[in-house]
C-alpha cells in the first residue's frame, strides 16, 4: 500500500497561502496573549494553590462556592475535573491568597470550609483527610493494643497504612463510615476510632502549592530552557549545513513556539511545566522534521545541478513527503492516544504535542524551506547576480559519505 | 556472510536478555506476579506515580549569620569589660538585610590601639573599620559569611534527613535544589499529609537557651511598660507557649529574652524523654564539650537570675539557675508522654542552625497516582497497537520488521530505566509514548527510501543497501537534535520533567540500534533467502 506515491505539488507556488496562514494563526495567538487572555500560566510558574477534591456523592458548585465564600477566600476558580463519574472538583486561589510566611494558609482554608459545609461532628476527627502518618500519631497516643513497647510505632505505622490502603485502593479516597474499616483492622483499633473518628463525604486527593519566589524562578528557567534549545539547534544545523539552514529551521521552530503558546493563550488553557517540556520536545520534533527535508534538499542541489533552487526545494519535498505525512500521522496518533487515554493530568502536555505536530509538521515544509529559497533570491536581488544553488553546496564530508 | 549474520543475531539476543535482567532482575518465580514484583523492585515509580509529598524550602541563612554576630557581640562585650575598655554602644543596624555587620560606638580615644588589637585577636572571622567619633565597625569577613550560610544549609539538610529517617519513610530525597539560593528539596513517597510531616520538621528550628529578663506578662503593653516604654538593646520579647498544660487553654505569655544565646541546638549532644522524680515526664539533655564550657560559664555568671529555653523562637520553659551547671541539663514542664518523646527526638536529630520557609508543597494522593499509571499504561498500549497495525497494513512484512523492533526499542528503553535506576514519572511514561512515535520514524525513513531505490530499478539487495546508507545520515541528524532538546530538558527541568527527559532519550538511543542494527539483520536474512529476481514485501 502507498498514498504518496510521485506527487508533484507545487509547495512554493503557494508560499503565500502559506504565509497568511502562518501570520493569521500566529497574530491571533500573539493577540490573546497581549490583548485577551495573556499567557496563562499555570500553578508552576504564577504561584497560587490547588486543591483537587473527590466527592462521595455529585458535587454541588454552588453549594461549595457558598461555603469558600463564608470562608473568606476572594473569588476563587472553582470548576469540575476529570470525568464526571469521578466527582471531583478543582479548586483554585490566586496568588495573593498564597500567604508568604504560611503557604499552606489558602489550603487549610478551603478543607476547613468544605468541612463545615459537610455533615460535621464537633470534636471528631475526619477519617478521610487524615493521612497515614496523623493516623499513626494518634493510634500511638491511645494505644489500643496496649503495646506500649518500642516497636508500637512501627505496628501502628502499618496498621496506619492499611487503612490508607484500603480507603484509596478499595473505596477511591472516600469511606462512607468508619465501620467501613471493619475487618480491615483489628477489632479494638475500630473500636476507639469509631468513637474519635467521622467520615466527611470528601477527600483531598492532590494539592500544588506554589510561593511567588518559586514561580518567578521557574519562568525565568523556561525562557531560558527555550532559548537555549533554539540556540542549541541553531549551533548544530551550522555545524551540519550551512547558517542560512540553521537560521530558516529556528524561524520554523519559532514560529511553532508562538502558535503553540499561541493556542493554549486563545482556549485559556494553563501552562505548566509539563507544557513546555511539550513545547521544548516539539522544537526538537519540529527540527527532525525540517532536517529530512534538508537533507535531501542538500542531495539534491548536488544532483540537479542545473535546475534552480526553487525546483530543487519543490522536488524535495515531494519526495519526502510520503515519509513527512506518515511518521508526523504516526506520532499524532500516538500522542491523540495519549490526549484520550492518558487522564486528565497529562491533558495540558499531551494537548500541546497534539497542536505542536500538527504545526511541526507543516512548518517544515511551508517555513523553513520556503526560506531558503527566499533566502537565495534576496542574495541575488542584493548582489545583481543570479541564484547561485552552489552557495548552499553541501560540504565535502558530506560528500565523501554520500 | 552467513557466520557474520550468526554474530549479528548473537548480540540482537545478547542485548535482549540484558535488557529483561535490567527490567527484571533474578525473579523470585516467573508466575505473572513474581514477575510484576520483580518489575517494581527495579523500575522506581516517581512521586507523581505512588503518591507522596513533595516539598521545597529555603533555609534563612540569615539567621545563622545573625546567631554567630550575637555571639560574637557576646564576646566582645565580655572583653571589654575585662580590658576595661569603655564604649558607649554595641549595637546591630541592620540585623534583617545585614546581619553581618555590628556597630561599636563611642569607644574611649585612650583605649583604641587596644580595641584594635583585642578585635583583630579575639574575633579573627571579622574585619574592622573605623568610622567618625570614634565608632568602629566589625563586618563578618565575605568569605565566612559564604562558609557560614553553606554549613548552614548543609546543616539543615543533615537534620532533615536525620528526623525523617526516624519517621521510617521509605526512600526519602533530601537534597540540595538547585534552582534557587539555600533551597532544599524534600520528596516523601507515600506520605500524604504535609502538615505532620510540617509539625516535625518545623519543631526541629531553633533551640537555644538564653537569658529570661523579665517576665511573664500577660501582654506585649503590660511588657513595654514593665520596661519603661522601651526594650533594653540587647533583649526581644518572645511569646511563651503554654506547651503542656494539656486540655486547658491558658491564655499567652510574654517574656523578655536576651539577644544572645547561652548555647544552641548545634551544642547539644544527647537528649532523652525520661521522668523527674516525682514521676512527670521530663528531658534530659548533654552538651558537647565547647557547648558545656560555655554552658557553664553562663550559669555561674547568672546564678540566681532565669534562664528560658526557647525553641522556634517560643519560651517553652522559664527556670531559676540554681548553681552552675556544666554539661547537663533536664527540661522539665507540664509534657505528656508523646510530647516529651517528640522534643527528645527533636533535639537528639540536631536542631536547625537557621529557620525554614516553605516555598512549595504539592501532595499527590495514592489513588490518584495508581489513576495515573492506568490511564498512562491505557494510552501507550492504543498507541502502540495503532502504530504497529498501521506499519503491518502498509509495509506489510517489512511491517513485521519494524514492529519487532519497536518492541524491542521498548524492552531496551525499560532495561535502561532499570539499570541505572532512573525514577519513572507520568511525563515519563509519555515519554516512552513518544519513542513509540519517534522510533517509527527512523522505520519509515529506511523504507521509503528502500522503496524509491525499488522504483528507481534497482534489485531488493541494492534498494535495501543503498535505503539504510542514504537513510543513516538523516537518522543520526535527527536523532541529534532530539537528544540535545531532552538534555536541555534534564538541565533545566525538575522531577516530572527529568523523568520525560530520561525516558525520551533513552528510548531514542535504544532506537537508533532497533531501527539501524536490528532492521539491517532481519532484512539482511531474509534476502539471504530470497530467490533472485523475487519481489521484496514491503
Amino acid at each position: 500500500m502507498e498514498l504518496f506515491r510521485n506527487t508533484n505539488i507545487d509547495f512554493l507556488g503557494k508560499k503565500w497561502y502559506f504565509l497568511a496562514f502562518s501570520l493569521v494563526f500566529s497574530v491571533a495567538g500573539l493577540l490573546s496573549i497581549f490583548f485577551w487572555h495573556g499567557i496563562p500560566f499555570g500553578v508552576d510558574f504564577k504561584g497560587g494553590t490547588l486543591v483537587y477534591v473527590k466527592f462521595a456523592e455529585t458535587p454541588d458548585l454552588n453549594q461549595i462556592r457558598s461555603a469558600m465564600d463564608r470562608a473568606g477566600l476572594k473569588d476563587p476558580k472553582i470548576q469540575r475535573y476529570g470525568e464526571a463519574g469521578n466527582n471531583e472538583v478543582l479548586v483554585a486561589l490566586e496568588q495573593r491568597e498564597t500567604s508568604e510566611s504560611a503557604l499552606d494558609q489558602g489550603k487549610n482554608t478551603i478543607i476547613k470550609a468544605l468541612e463545615t459545609s459537610g455533615p460535621q461532628q464537633e470534636g471528631k476527627l475526619d477519617l478521610n483527610n487524615t493521612g497515614p502518618s496523623s493516623l499513626q500519631q494518634y493510634l500511638l497516643s491511645k494505644d489500643p493494643l496496649h503495646l506500649g513497647g518500642i516497636d508500637a510505632p512501627a505496628k501502628y505505622l502499618v496498621i496506619a497504612q492499611q487503612i490508607d490502603d484500603f480507603r484509596n485502593k478499595q473505596h477511591g479516597g472516600v469511606l462512607q463510615s468508619v465501620s467501613d474499616l471493619k475487618g480491615v483492622v483489628p477489632a479494638e483499633v475500630l473500636e476507639v476510632m469509631q468513637g474519635d473518628f467521622y467520615t466527611s463525604n470528601f477527600a483531598v486527593r492532590n494539592v500544588e502549592i506554589v510561593g511567588p519566589q518559586v514561580g518567578g524562578q521557574l519562568r525565568k528557567q523556561a525562557l531560558w530552557a527555550t532559548l537555549y534549545s533554539l540556540a542549541g539547534m541553531l549551533v548544530y544545523l551550522w555545524f551540519r549545513f550551512e547558517l542560512i539552514y540553521g537560521v530558516g529551521a529556528v524561524v520554523a521552530c519559532f514560529h511553532d513556539t508562538i502558535i503553540t503558546i499561541g493556542f493554549f493563550s486563545l482556549l485559556n488553557k494553563d501552562i505548566t511545566l509539563t507544557v513546555i517540556a511539550a513545547i521544548l520536545t516539539l522544537i526538537g520534533y519540529s527540527m527532525n522534521d525540517t532536517i529530512v527535508v534538508y537533507d535531501r534538499i542538500r542531495e539534491n542541489i548536488k544532483l540537479l545541478r542545473r535546475e534552480n533552487l526553487a525546483d530543487v526545494v519543490n522536488k524535495s519535498i515531494n519526495q519526502t513527503l510520503s515519509r513527512t505525512i506518515l511518521t508526523s500521522g504516526l506520532t499524532f496518533l500516538t500522542v491523540l492516544s495519549l490526549y484520550v487515554f492518558g487522564g486528565e493530568v497529562l491533558r495540558g502536555f499531551s494537548l500541546a504535542l497534539v497542536i505542536g505536530i500538527l504545526i511541526g509538521t507543516y512548518s517544515s515544509i511551508a517555513v523553513a524551506a520556503p526560506m531558503l529559497v527566499a533566502y537565495q533570491e534576496w542574495r541575488a536581488q542584493k548582489t545583481g547576480r543570479a541564484a547561485l544553488p552552489a552557495a548552499s553546496a553541501p560540504r565535502e564530508k558530506v560528500k565523501a559519505k554520500a | 556472510m552467513i557466520k557474520n549474520q550468526t554474530i549479528k543475531v548473537v548480540i540482537i539476543i545478547a542485548v535482549l536478555i540484558f535488557a529483561l535482567f535490567g527490567i527484571f532482575g533474578i525473579p523470585q518465580s516467573f508466575t505473572p506476579s513474581g514477575l510484576l514484583a520483580a518489575l517494581q523492585q527495579r523500575i522506581h515509580l516517581g512521586l507523581d506515580l505512588k503518591g507522596g509529598t513533595h516539598l521545597i524550602l529555603q533555609v534563612q541563612v540569615n539567621d545563622a549569620i545573625n546567631a554567630d554576630t550575637d555571639r560574637a557581640v557576646e564576646r566582645l562585650k565580655d572583653d571589654l569589660k575585662a580590658k576595661n575598655i569603655s564604649y558607649a554602644e554595641i549595637v546591630k543596624p541592620d540585623p534583617q538585610q545585614h546581619p553581618d555587620v555590628v556597630i561599636i560606638n563611642g569607644v574611649s580615644p585612650q583605649s583604641i590601639a587596644d580595641f584594635r588589637s583585642l578585635v583583630s585577636d579575639r574575633l579573627p572571622d571579622y574585619d574592622l573599620t573605623s568610622g567618625a567619633n570614634n565608632s568602629f565597625t566589625v563586618t563578618m569577613k565575605p568569605s565566612i559569611v559564604k562558609d557560614t550560610k553553606a554549613k548552614a544549609q548543609q546543616q539543615a539538610i543533615e537534620t532533615i534527613r536525620n528526623r525523617i529517617d526516624q519517621l521510617g519513610v521509605s526512600e526519602p530525597v533530601i537534597q540540595e535544589h538547585g534552582l534557587g539560593d539555600y533551597q532544599i528539596l524534600v520528596q516523601l513517597p507515600g506520605v500524604d499529609d504535609p502538615a505532620r510531616v510540617k509539625e516535625i520538621m518545623q519543631s526541629t528550628a531553633m533551640l537555644e537557651i538564653r537569658q529570661a529578663l523579665g517576665g511573664p506578662y500577660t501582654s506585649e503593653q503590660e511588657a513595654m511598660q514593665a520596661n519603661g516604654g522601651i526594650l533594653p538593646p540587647n533583649a526581644v520579647l518572645m511569646k511563651g507557649k503554654n506547651i503542656g498544660a494539656t486540655g486547658q487553654q491558658n491564655a499567652d505569655q510574654y517574656w523578655v529574652i536576651s539577644r544572645a544565646s547561652a548555647v544552641s541546638g548545634s551544642d547539644l549532644r544527647t537528649a532523652d524523654a525520661g521522668r523527674d522524680e516525682n514521676g512527670r515526664p521530663d528531658v534530659k539533655f548533654t552538651l558537647t564539650g565547647e557547648g558545656g564550657r560555655r554552658f557553664a560559664a553562663f550559669t555561674g555568671a547568672h546564678v540566681g537570675e532565669r534562664l528560658a529555653v526557647v525553641l522556634d523562637n517560643k519560651v517553652m520553659e522559664v527556670a531559676t539557675i540554681q548553681e552552675q551547671i556544666h554539661d547537663e541539663g533536664r527540661i522539665t514542664g507540664a509534657f505528656t508522654e508523646q510530647q516529651t518523646q517528640d522534643l527528645s527526638l527533636t533535639l537528639r536529630s540536631g536542631a536547625l542552625p537557621a529557620g525554614i520557609k516553605y516555598l512549595e508543597e504539592r501532595t499527590v494522593g495514592p489513588s490518584l497516582g495508581a489513576d495515573s499509571i492506568r490511564a498512562g499504561i491505557r494510552a501507550a498500549i492504543f498507541g502502540m497497537v495503532a502504530v504497529m497495525v498501521f506499519m503491518l497494513f502498509y509495509y506489510k512484512f517489512a511491517g513485521i520488521n519494524a514492529d519487532l523492533g519497536l518492541f524491542l526499542n521498548l524492552v531496551i528503553l525499560l532495561g535502561f530505566l532499570g539499570f541505572t535506576s532512573a525514577t519513572l514519572t507520568l511525563p515519563g511514561i509519555a515519554g516512552v509514548i513518544l519513542t513509540i512515535g519517534m522510533g517509527v520514524d527512523s522505520n519509515v525513513l529506511i523504507f521509503e527510501r528502500i522503496r524509491e531505490e525499488l522504483r528507481h530499478g534497482k534489485t531488493p539487495p541494492q534498494a535495501v543497501d543503498q535505503g539504510f546508507k542514504h537513510a543513516w545520515i538523516t537518522i543520526v541528524d535527527t536523532h541529534v537534535t532530539t537528544i540535545v532538546s531532552a538534555i536541555i530538558l534534564f538541565l533545566f527541568g525538575t522531577g516530572p520533567v527529568r523523568g520525560f527527559a530520561v525516558t525520551l532519550s533513552f528510548g531514542l538511543l535504544a532506537n537508533l540500534f532497533t531501527s539501524v542494527f536490528v532492521s539491517r539483520v532481519i532484512f539482511d536474512s531474509i534476502l539471504s533467502r530470497h530467490q533472485r529476481g523475487e519481489a521484496l514485501s514491503i
